[in-house]
């Protein structure tokens, strides 16, 4: 049981390992190629149609270098008070807003305006 | 028991054992790491956390953004969301946790090189639907592994996890895992103050539309295989609407997701003659719903079952209207790049079939059901809420832990909290994780031990595939074929058979009923027993065995939960044919049950469903 998730595929360093659709639904003559380039940054698809037709896709697949990002032991400690509210790593900073939401809860399985 | 006593095992102490390193895992090791900076962290995978999990193969969109930095939406908007998506029953108070805190974490992925496509003139993220945000995520996974692997202090890939080990000095705390290596077959023993659970959910528990050789090519990763709910339910932690399981619309036999050609492409669906025909079932369906079929978004079991009674009433297929999207380039870019960024499968079965969807619109078909608490569902752990807005019989310790002292989850694991998927599973781990590390340095110096007679117990059960095939197979004069033992893959097709039949799969067009649960329940009682005599000739087939063993729990759990909800909540996604209506009089609550080890009996409760967003 293959999930066809390629991922075998995009890191053998031969690029030795080629697909086949499943033979229960899938007629013969097609084929779907990639080539992963992890210093490039990008990925780069060739679909093969069964009748010849052929089209060419390629995406990026990373914005930073690989290995590059920052530890959560790199940060600087929590502060004791902030293990007891609600807010994560890095928040409320992360959010991009100034505090976290708060809720203003209603009495439960009452109906409110 | 001469056959493997030389079997070495290892034993690895730790504060919190991270069980799963998919996305729930990645965050839940992050984020223990962040607030436990002298805590030993350990990630334990089945398979590689660099490609694990339902985001292995990429994703091109992450489906949950609230975007509350440009007021696009607020938590209580996506709360409201999923509860109306989910027919009225949501923890809202999970749902609201991890829609607060999800922005900070898509932020961090950006941060960290994942490539988020923007729209040119806002700058902003490019919307795909006022939820999801498109990506270029082939990396998506990699990139994420990458922060886990850095903060965990040590992550042990391609060991299965096949049991939790309760404490011996406290009952009802749990005290770690065991496990076997699924390439060296060396048996592991994890000893932990604080365990997360963060498996996968079940997918391949019924019986999928392909059953030769495409039997993998299913909606959901054939590894998720149910460890999510069974590694809770054998210690006997309570879970929450397990009968909640779904059924997608997906392209044919490639199982592409259709959210980015609905949202972002605007293609529409059309019956077999070219027909529109959600709105000919209107009145029929709210005869079985009420005005559930007034609500907006239409909820998604409800677009399901129009397109299930379109194909009874004989004018299937049902088709995607892609052509005229297809004509713009870049449409056309983007239809295909969606599938090669996360369903490469489809793609192959459009090329094999020479289906351009820009001069040929495709055919959709509904899937098998699965269970997976991360997606548009609620399946899984009843877990304690958060502090702050949790009410009170929701909450019983600390945020995220089961009803088993120690146990906490995330992802597909926790029940309840629908339409999480990668990003929300991401923020969950996180949320489980700090709230782990805080019970841990409340514990102080009472800690959980592992007992040796439990764990030397397991190692002999967990081996014995290998033994029941090494004495069976001197059976065997000729051929394949044993007398005393069945193979992973014929439990598994027997296993999906029953589910199909008996508990509302494709065969049986998602109808059941209490008669044909109560067959079902004893067939799956025979399957139990036929467990005991799995053959198993290598580490992988061992490794086949106990996903089975984890499949078969979490499709009696199902099972249980679908007999106990009498109403047909979820149209679409099955129907009980004795109660073929919504009944919220009765049934506007949460199933709950619990697993006795030692009887093998369930035990089921209702449970209120609080509404505290209006």
């Amino acid at each position: 049981m293959c999930w066809e998730c390629y991922s075998c595929v995009k890191a053998c360093p031969q690029n030795a390992i080629d697909v086949r659709g499943y033979a229960d639904f899938a007629p013969l003559g097609h084929s779907v190629r990639v080539l992963r380039e992890e210093e490039k940054g990008t990925v780069s698809w060739k679909v093969k149609f069964r009748n010849g037709e052929e089209k060419n896709f390629v995406s990026p697949i990373r914005t930073t270098k690989w290995g590059s990002i920052k530890s959560a032991s790199d940060y600087e400690e929590p502060a004791k008070s902030a293990f007891k509210n609600q807010e994560l790593a890095h928040e409320p900073e992360a959010l991009n807003i100034p505090k976290l939401p708060d809720l203003v809860v209603k009495t439960p399985d009452q109906e409110t305006t | 028991m001469g056959l493997f006593t030389n079997r070495k095992t290892h034993f690895v102490d730790s504060d919190v054992l991270i069980i799963g390193g998919g996305m729930a895992g990645c965050g839940a090791t992050y984020e223990s790491r962040y607030w436990g900076r002298d805590l030993k962290i350990v990630c334990v995978e089945k398979a590689n956390i660099e490609r694990s999990g339902a985001v292995a193969q990429g994703l091109y969109a992450i489906n949950t953004y609230m975007g509350m930095q440009w007021d696009e939406n607020k938590p209580e908007d996506h709360v409201r969301y999923a509860r109306n998506d989910l027919m009225g029953l949501v923890r809202e108070d999970l749902g609201y946790d991890i829609a607060r805190h999800v922005d900070s974490c898509v932020h961090k992925f950006e941060e960290w090189g994942l490539p988020m496509m923007k729209d040119p003139e806002t700058g902003r993220y490019q919307r795909e639907g006022k939820w999801q945000i498109m990506i270029h995520g082939e990396s998506y996974k990699p990139i994420v592994a990458e922060a886990a692997t850095k903060a965990a202090s040590e992550i042990y890939n391609r060991i299965m996890i096949t049991h939790l080990l309760m404490d011996k000095t406290k009952a009802n705390r749990v005290s770690g895992a065991v496990g076997f290596n699924v390439r060296t077959g060396d048996f592991y023993v994890f000893q932990a103050k604080a365990v997360i659970i963060c498996a996968g959910g079940a997918s391949h528990i019924y019986k999928p539309r392909s059953v030769g050789e495409g039997m993998g090519r299913t909606w959901y990763a054939p590894w998720s295989t149910g460890s999510a709910y069974a590694l809770p339910i054998l210690v006997g932690a309570k879970m929450t609407q397990m009968e909640n399981r779904i059924v997608l619309a997906r392209f044919k036999d490639g199982y592409g997701p259709v959210g980015a050609y609905f949202l972002h492409l605007k293609t529409y669906t059309e019956n077999g003659n070219g027909e529109e025909y959600e709105s000919k079932w209107y009145d029929h369906t709210k005869a079985l719903v009420g005005d559930y079929i007034d609500r907006q978004p239409v909820p998604t079991c409800l677009r399901n079952h129009a397109f299930l009674e379109e194909l009874k009433a004989g004018r299937g297929p049902i088709r995607m209207v892609t052509k005229e999207a297809f004509q713009d380039p870049h449409k056309e870019t983007v239809g295909w790049e969606n599938f090669l960024g996360m369903t490469i499968g489809q793609a192959v079965v459009w090329a094999s079939q020479n289906i351009d969807p820009k001069h040929t619109n495709p055919e959709l078909t509904t899937s098998e059901p699965y269970v997976m608490g991360s997606h548009a569902t609620c399946s899984g752990a009843w877990a304690s809420g958060p502090e702050d807005c949790a009410p009170d019989d929701y909450q019983w310790g600390y945020n995220r832990m089961m009803t088993v002292d120690g146990l906490f989850g995330a992802g597909d694991t926790i029940g309840g909290a629908a339409h999480k998927f990668s990003s929300g599973s991401f923020t969950e781990g996180r949320i489980a994780a700090k709230a782990a590390v805080n019970y841990i340095k409340d514990l102080g110096k009472d800690n959980p031990k592992v007992s040796e007679e439990e764990y030397e117990n397991l190692k002999k059960e967990i081996f014995k595939p290998m033994e029941n095939y090494e004495i069976g197979r001197n059976e065997i004069t000729a051929g394949t074929v044993s007398p005393s033992y069945l193979l992973p893959m014929h439990g598994l097709q027997r296993l999906e058979k029953i589910m199909d039949e008996y508990v509302g799969g494709i065969g049986a067009n998602y109808i059941t009923n209490e008669p044909l649960l109560t067959r079902g329940l004893e067939l799956l009682d025979m399957l139990k027993e036929d467990l005991d005599k799995l053959g198993a000739e290598d580490f992988h087939q061992l490794q086949r065995a106990w996903e089975l063993h984890h499949r078969v729990i979490a499709s009696e759990s199902v099972t249980h939960h679908t007999m106990f909800r009498q109403e047909t909540r979820w149209p679409g996604y099955y129907y009980r044919g004795d109660h073929p209506k919504l009944d919220d009089t009765d049934w506007h609550c949460f199933t709950l049950s619990k697993y006795d080890r030692e009887s093998g009996e369930w035990e089921m409760e209702k449970a209120p469903v609080h509404h505290i967003i209006d």
